[in-house]
């Protein structure tokens, strides 16, 4: 409990899971290797190097495309632009009911009780409303997505202590003032964290929606090759989308402590 | 000038009553402090004062006139805990007032009437010795610090009512009387009526120029919340006045003031 590692143990702690994986993944897949050449659940590293080299690097005969490249364009582009609408949606739904008593007895169950709908439940109505264009994609993640940031961020600005209100008064602020330079930016750190947070969730909408009805994009790919069992293709789309993820997650961290230095001073590090 | 008159000003919360029949006149100038055991309704005598609560019966006046029912740039507060803003730094916090009050929209200053109301706030941020920390953020200052910039952020304003909820409840005795230190001439130059709700019954009797003690009077064993408290003491502090002052003596009371 008391023994703390330093910086360099540190990484090299942190690194010895995914070797330990690594390693079990190699030995495994020459075991069944040599019980059968033709083996394609655990595929040997080689391959799927090789497989990856393709879809990176080689158009694609029949479109041209470079298909990871073309994927990944058209994945982010919907989970961007999802994430994006429901963090507006959140910051400013969340901020209204949350400061607003008129907006919170107005808004606040509705929110509560749409945030309690399963997304996966309303596809075939986002299909059958929005058609199976890149809209009802965006609109599934906006519908899993947006309603948890607003009760998240309303319930954050509930909690400001009710003295930083009356202070911002006696100052001289109205309520649009308040909202802005007091409760907007104490906000903020909270809305980084939760929109990380809901990065998870987001993508699952995103595969799930990309998988059932799409011709691009990294869901409608893994699902695509399903089909021949290509693991050699499966696997690094896989790696890659968790990598995306975790890069998204780890920018938005960094940003956040770069930004809002006030709000991680207590923190220890 | 701020003169503030309670008339006839009764709380009550459904069949409890907070205070009863509160009468008084509380001098332009003046500095009144509240004292009173826990639950006798010194907050809420103060907060009727802010504007964040109506009285039940009767009518608080500031100068004669009833004010909003809400909290005012006239009236500044300094709470125990929460005063300052935790998202700016100490310029920032004692900016923040002049910025409100000349944008409405952006609530944010540019150029040169950023500049002047830098000058300005840093002059505020010097009076109360915060100078050396006026880039930092309020975590990173002490709680007497902390405070002092609460009070350098509400008479920014130049309020002509200084409310004190226990602002130097959670210092030590040393910061504390720094703080007496730096209040008093604060309150002097300003010429602001300053209403301090305090625990401390010496410094209520070393800053004030008068004091008043709230409690319940009255006690029904079967009803425990039906009566409320009243004004029980009203004691005049100033010079000429007769009554002691605990722990001060008259002349160490003359050179303060």
């Amino acid at each position: 409990m008391n023994v703390v590692p330093g910086r360099g143990a540190r990484i090299i702690l942190a690194m010895l899971p995914f070797i330990l994986i690594a390693i079990i993944y190699v030995i495994g897949s020459a075991e069944r290797r040599a019980a059968n050449p033709d083996d394609k659940l655990l595929p040997p590293v080689s391959e799927m190097v090789e497989t990856s080299k393709r879809l990176v690097a080689e158009p694609d005969r029949r479109s041209g495309d470079y298909v990871l490249w073309a994927d990944t364009t058209a994945s982010l582009q919907r989970l961007l632009l999802g994430l994006g609408i429901s963090t507006l949606i959140g910051l400013s739904l969340g901020l209204t009911v949350g400061l607003l008593p008129i907006a919170g007895a107005s808004f606040g169950t509705i929110v509560a009780v749409i945030s309690m709908i399963p997304p996966m439940a309303v596809l075939p109505i986002l299909f059958i409303v929005f058609g199976l264009g890149e809209l009802s994609k965006v609109m599934l993640i906006i519908i899993g997505v947006a309603p948890c940031l607003v009760r998240d961020i309303s319930i954050e600005v509930q909690g400001l202590p009710r003295e930083q209100m009356v202070k911002a008064q006696t100052l001289g602020a109205s309520s649009w003032q308040v909202a802005i330079r007091v409760v907007l930016p104490q906000i903020m750190p909270r809305l980084i964290k939760s929109v990380r947070l809901m990065l998870g969730p987001a993508f699952l909408f995103l595969i799930s929606a990309e998988a059932i009805a799409a011709d691009v994009g990294l869901g409608y790919r893994i699902f695509l090759v399903r089909r021949y069992l290509s693991m050699d293709v499966i696997l690094p789309y896989v790696a890659w989308i968790t990598l995306l993820a975790f890069a998204f997650d780890m920018l938005l961290g960094l940003f956040a402590r770069k930004v809002f230095p006030w709000a991680y001073v207590e923190e220890p590090r | 000038m701020s003169t503030l008159s309670f008339r006839n000003v009764w709380v009550e919360y459904g069949s409890q009553i907070v205070l009863e029949r509160i009468n008084i006149e509380i001098a332009s100038g003046s500095f009144l402090s509240v004292v009173g055991p826990s639950g006798a309704g010194k907050s809420t005598f103060l907060r009727l004062i802010l504007g964040q609560e109506r009285p039940s019966q009767g009518a608080v006046l500031l100068d004669g006139k009833p004010f909003p029912a809400e909290p005012g740039p006239d009236r500044g507060i300094v709470f125990q805990r929460y005063s300052v803003f935790p998202h700016l730094t100490v310029l920032g916090n004692v900016l923040l007032g002049y910025e409100l009050a000349e944008r409405a929209f952006t609530a944010r200053l540019l150029g040169e009437p950023r500049r002047k109301a830098i000058e300005k706030s840093l002059a505020l941020i010097e009076a109360v010795g915060l100078d050396q920390h006026r880039d930092k953020y309020p975590s990173a200052l002490s709680g007497g610090m902390q405070q002092r910039l609460a009070i350098a952020q509400a008479i920014a304003k130049r309020p002509r009512v200084l409310l004190l909820d226990e602002p130097f409840g959670a210092l030590d005795p040393g910061t504390r009387a720094q703080m007496h230190a730096l209040i008093k001439p604060l309150w002097h130059d300003l010429k602001m009526t300053i209403v301090m709700v305090t625990h401390d019954i010496k410094e209520a009797f070393g800053l004030a120029t008068r004091l008043i003690a709230l409690d319940r009077v009255r006690h029904d064993p079967q009803a425990p919340e039906r009566f409320g408290a009243k004004i029980t003491y009203d004691l005049d502090l100033t010079r000429e006045s007769a009554v002691p002052v605990l722990g001060f003596t008259k002349a160490e009371a003359e050179i303060r003031l």
